[in-house]
């Protein structure tokens, strides 16, 4: 037989040589698509997270909202930055030390680039330092940053002044502060602390912040902002970290009606939600609670009284109207979102502070409180034919009203009768700033973790933030003496003698410390509930 | 009839000064101001920050910078959105509102007028207030009330359509606003419709048409309803502004990135150009509007043609 | 919620000018309308609220502003009086939704008035004199009609804080323009009947021509007028509820009440449904007397 004629087994054994190509060509092919595929699958993690307010600005030195901010910290990575838990761990620093009078901080810059591939330098955070305290800028937050050398001067414009911050090299950052200040390195997770990009700032102007120019340093790059739609962020691959980024893109929408957002959680078509319907909360236990995240949030919700108003001169006026609130009612029955009877001003747990100045009557059953009040009222002068009036103001909020209406019921039976007041929201602020007001409500949520970012509002030096014009010589002395003070127990004490003035006194009455409230899906991994309520998207993972 | 339109352009442009001026004034009055919020500003970066906005100059040198920069087309930028400059956010939330908004008119048109004429050629019967109950739907239930409804049972309880939101801008993020925004107009179009539709009914011409022998049909398609529209034209122009600015409740509900928002919204935050800006978008509308429906209302009614 | 050009057209249709013949014109008028069910049926309905309203302290065993402790945001319960259930203080629903139509309906009637008022004396003035003062006077009325109301409602709002009498005044302000372009409208023709001329000639000053005989003859397109602007004020103070501008506790109207409601649809349906139908029922009933007045004052319609 000659080679050419094809026998039946050479047919057979090139079919099955070809079959077996084929079958082993197939395999290979099917392999390597299901390979593709897959990761293809993994490759698009998408965060969909309902934001409730519009964002400011991209620009961390135009931001004043919790909800701009939020997405800026997805971006940028200040000196230092919040962790998993939302505690301040190294970020752009990946060190520091501090000199013995706790007044000078030296910083060591990790090597990192900015999204575009140039290096970040000591000399981008100076920059951004800088261009905050520019008074001609108008930043909202400048003040966060007074606590450093010079930085006071600069910002009101007072004539050769400078920061004391100096750039020793390209990684290593010197930064001279007026008095030790424990809490400095929480406050540099905060976004008036971040760098900015010098080479873009220069070049774009304003513009900058626009999706086609901006550069970042953090784990995620803005590519999108549709204004009342969403802002979309996509994975910064030179982020220094993003190899441990599981999440490729994160997606703020913007929904301030809370029941819309909420009904898109339940619809599966956002995967957080920032805030809930608080008003729905029993229906929210009953059928979402494994979505249901409720943790203490650094705040304190009060009521201010002008105390140098004549009818509330007396603290046993003030010292009535509070114990007759039962702070237990309004948390339990009428909010019922788990928020915490405040009987302090420094919620407890927060940093650098020992446990809070309570008051003294905190733990006797309301009944007696409510005679004690009573007894009080009578003392000073008040009763059934010379009633207490006075005038409780609220901003517009359904929370606002319902507490206020129960505080004016609680009132009343000590024999006060408290007409309520609503305005909205600018007019509430601005009426607060000018001491326009008799009782008022107000609200103050921590920029940093420590007690003094609380106390400072008793301070007569702090002015129209001290809404009730509370001026005790010695709160005032106790709170330089703890400014000064290098010594961290030493310093909480003498902030802790403080309050407890404060407490005794009454110009605040605390009556809860906040909750944070969102809803999460039971498929993020990571989210960690934390009292500064700081999720940073490069710490999540969605499960599949 | 040119000279009318001349006049009537003329007519506008003082107008709109006026709207200008008053609305610019009325907010500076107004208590309280942009930088007025929970957390208070320090005095001194107060007094940065209104420097920065020129909202520390007299209120007349103010009005009068403002006023140039109008003429040079600048609407300046978004006190609160500060990325953005006020003519970027209208541009930029115009269509979804007036897609919607037109949208929503066409339909109350046709459904409101339909409604009507069929409750009018049965006057006073039990169909002629079932129809007419069904219709008043619409203004009975405040848009409030109904929006939510229509996003929890069409959205949650059936989930055929979206909760909220405009995904990328597809039709079916668009339904539910449409129709929230429709059910009123199709209240009034169809009361409007059917009020002028009785009347044309007696009148005179139609008696004629009908004495003279001529199908109902025809009476009714070809007679009556060009005369019963009338009142209806002249309700478009107000009503589709209304509607195009966008419920603000509508889209604040649904999350429709519109300008119906910025109106409400930028007022109580104080956002003064962009408060201007949507002022002035909304009364160029409706001048605009109003000129149109009066000429086609020229060009309908026979009456007026021979003034 | 602007549907004003609606009214224009619809009542300049259906108000030609109505003589003095005495009363046999009103009485007609009043049969007819009597014999319209659906206006009967909404005059009865409305009464009955009304008498509600009137007499709610004695209807309840609970204060509008007693809040129940042990019951707050509950549903309806016949067992411890609380028919409505309770809102979010655990004030009773029942009363407070009578409460609420106290001020709604006082908010309605109050302010078509102020633009009824404004309006009339406006629209007959300016179409009495004519000629020049008309003109400058209805150019301003189309200057206002170009001013986004909502807007400025708000401003007043705010501006000027939240009085219940100023809700009146600046929601009268709001809808007396269309008034006015009716009874100007009316006026205009109306100037050169002989009676009128009649008038002149007799020396009636004019001051007396317009209040004695010029607007006795436009009340009727008025009176549906008034009818029809009653629902649509009771909306707008509900839509200002909503945004915050409302009344101020303790007092409560439909718009809030319906407000709270809204935001628990699902959780406390009871606290949107009752006063909500309360506010349908009446818008509706204004609305059907408003086209019953309409049909009965139409003079072809004989």
């Amino acid at each position: 037989m000659s080679e050419n004629t094809m026998t039946a087994k050479g047919l057979v054994n090139g079919l099955l040589k070809s079959s077996r190509a084929l079958v082993f060509g197939t395999a290979l092919i099917a392999g390597s698509m299901t390979m593709l595929s897959s990761t293809h699958a993994q490759a698009e993690k998408i965060l969909r997270i309902g934001n409730d307010g519009e964002p400011q600005s991209m620009d961390p030195h135009f931001i004043s909202t919790v909800q701009t901010s939020r997405i800026s910290d997805d971006m940028s990575l200040g000196l230092l930055t919040y962790g998993p838990d939302g505690q301040p761990v190294p970020g752009a620093a990946e060190s520091w030390t501090v000199s013995e009078d706790g007044k000078t901080y030296t910083f060591k810059i990790r090597n990192h680039n900015w999204s575009d591939g140039t290096p970040v330098t000591a000399l981008d955070f100076i920059a951004g330092w800088e261009r905050l305290l520019d008074p001609e800028l108008g930043a909202e937050y400048a003040s966060l940053l007074y606590i450093i050398e010079g930085a006071e001067a600069v910002n009101t414009g007072k004539e050769g002044a400078k920061i004391g911050a100096r750039a020793i090299d390209d990684h290593t950052l010197e930064v001279k502060l007026t008095a030790p200040a424990p809490y400095f390195l929480a406050q540099l997770t905060h976004q008036t602390a971040f760098a900015i990009p010098r080479h873009v700032v220069e070049k774009y102007g304003k513009d900058w912040v626009k999706p086609e120019n901006i550069v970042v340093n953090g784990a995620y790059k803005l590519v999108e902002w549709l204004p009342n739609v969403h802002t979309k962020l996509v994975k910064n691959e030179e982020f220094y970290d993003a190899a441990n980024v599981p999440i490729d893109e994160v997606i703020y929408y913007t929904y301030e009606d809370r029941t819309a957002m909420q009904n898109r959680f339940r619809a599966s078509e956002l995967d957080v939600a920032r805030d809930i319907a608080s008003e729905q909360i029993s229906w929210l236990r009953d059928n979402l609670a494994d979505s249901l995240r409720i943790a203490p949030y650094a705040g304190i919700y009060y009521y201010a009284i002008r105390t140098d108003k004549d009818k509330f001169k007396d603290v046993r006026v003030r010292k009535a109207l509070s114990l007759a609130l039962n702070r237990e009612a309004i948390t339990d029955a009428v909010l019922k979102t788990g928020e915490l009877p405040a009987y302090s001003f420094v919620p407890p747990g927060t940093g650098n502070y020992t446990e809070p100045a309570y008051v003294s009557w905190k733990d006797l059953p309301y009944a007696e409180k409510l005679a004690d009040a009573k007894k009080l009222m009578a003392e000073a002068g008040y009763g059934p034919d010379n009633p207490l009036k006075f005038t409780l103001r609220y901003n517009t909020s359904e929370n606002h009203k319902r507490i206020a209406i129960a505080a004016q019921n609680m009132w009343k039976q000590i024999g006060v009768e408290a007409e309520l007041f609503n305005s909205e929201g600018k007019i509430h602020y601005a009426d607060l700033k000018v001491g326009d007001f008799e009782v008022a409500r107000a609200g103050w949520i921590a920029d940093y973790n420590d007690a003094q970012n609380f106390l400072f509002l008793g301070e007569e030096r702090t002015g129209p933030l001290n809404y009730a014009s509370f001026d005790n010589p010695r709160y005032n002395e106790l709170m330089l003496a703890a400014e000064n003070e290098g010594d961290l127990k030493k310093r909480a004490d003498l902030m802790h003698q403080a309050e407890a003035i404060m407490m005794e006194a009454q110009p605040y009455i605390p009556i809860y410390y906040y909750v944070s409230k969102q809803l999460v899906s039971p498929k993020i991994k990571g989210w960690i509930d934390n009292a500064p309520d700081r999720h940073l998207t490069r710490w999540l993972d969605i499960a599949e | 009839m040119l000279s009318y339109a001349i006049r009537r352009l003329l007519v506008a442009i003082p107008t709109l000064f006026i709207v200008i001026t008053v609305a610019f004034f009325m907010m500076r009055i107004a208590p309280g101001g942009p930088f007025d919020q929970e957390r208070a500003l320090p005095p001194e970066i107060e007094k940065n920050i209104k420097a920065a906005y020129d909202l520390d100059k007299p209120l007349i040198e103010q009005y009068a910078i403002y006023i140039g920069k109008l003429f040079q087309g600048d609407f300046g930028p978004s006190i609160k959105i500060r990325d953005f400059s006020v003519a970027e956010l209208i541009m930029a939330g115009a269509p979804a509102s007036m897609q919607l908004g037109l949208t929503a008119i066409a339909i109350a048109l046709v459904f409101g007028v339909g409604f009507g004429t069929y409750a009018a050629l049965r006057q006073n019967s039990a169909v002629d207030f079932a129809v007419m109950g069904i219709a008043m739907i619409g203004i009975a239930i405040p848009n409030f009330v109904m929006a939510p409804l229509l996003s929890l049972v069409f959205g949650l309880y059936l989930s055929i359509l979206p909760t909220a939101g405009w995904g990328d801008g597809e039709i079916q993020y668009k339904i539910l606003p449409i129709i929230a925004l429709a059910l009123p107009q199709i209240a009034y179009i169809a009361r409007l419709t059917r009020g002028s539709m009785v009347e044309v009914l007696h009148s005179n011409y139609i008696r004629t048409a009908r004495a003279k022998g001529l199908r109902e049909k025809l009476v009714v398609n070809r007679h009556a309803i060009k005369g019963a529209l009338l009142p209806v034209v002249s309700y478009l122009g107000p009503a589709t502004a209304a509607v195009m600015t966008g419920s603000v409740v509508i889209e604040s509900i649904f999350g429709v990135p519109g300008i119906g928002t910025y109106f409400i919204k930028a007022a109580l935050n104080r956002d003064y150009p962009l408060v201007m800006g949507v002022v002035i978008v909304y009364a160029v509308m409706i001048i605009m509007l109003n000129f149109l429906v009066d000429m086609v209302y020229g060009l309908l009614d026979p009456k007026l043609k021979s003034n | 919620m602007m549907n004003k050009s609606e009214k224009t057209a619809m009542l300049e249709a259906a108000g030609a000018p109505v003589e003095i013949e005495g009363r046999s014109l009103w009485r007609d008028a009043r049969i007819r309308l009597f014999r319209n069910k659906a206006a009967v049926g909404s005059m009865i309905i409305l009464g009955i609220i009304t008498l509600l309203a009137v007499f709610a302290p004695l209807l309840s065993p609970y204060a509008y502003d007693q809040i129940d402790w042990g019951y707050i945001q509950e549903g309806p319960n016949w067992e411890n009086g609380h028919i409505f259930g309770t809102d979010g203080n655990g004030r009773d629903l029942f009363i407070r939704v009578l409460y609420g139509a106290r001020v709604s309906l006082a908010v309605g009637l109050l302010a078509t008035s102020v633009s009824l008022v404004i309006g009339v004396t406006y629209g007959a003035v300016a179409g009495f004199f004519g000629g020049k003062i008309d003109n400058i006077m209805m150019r301003f009325v189309d200057v206002l009609y170009s001013l986004p109301f909502m807007f400025f409602v708000i401003m007043l709002m705010v501006v000027f804080g939240r009085n219940i009498f100023l809700i009146f005044v600046a929601l009268g302000a709001v809808e007396w323009l269309t008034m006015a372009r009716i009874v100007r409208g009316q006026t205009l023709s109306l100037r050169r009947r002989e009676f009128i001329e009649a008038a002149h000639a007799t020396g009636v000053s004019n001051f007396k021509i317009i209040f004695r005989h010029i607007i006795p003859n436009v009340l009727g397109p008025v009176i549906v007028y008034m009818t029809l602007t009653i629902p649509q004020v009771i909306l707008t103070e509900s839509f200002l509820s909503f945004l915050g501008l409302g009344v101020q506790e303790p007092l409560t109207s439909w718009g809030v009440l319906i407000s709270e409601g809204a935001k628990v649809i699902e959780a406390s349906t009871w606290m949107l449904i009752y006063p909500a139908v309360f506010l349908a029922l009446t818008l509706f009933c204004f609305n059907f007397i408003g086209d019953g007045l309409r049909d009965a004052l139409d003079p072809k319609d004989r």
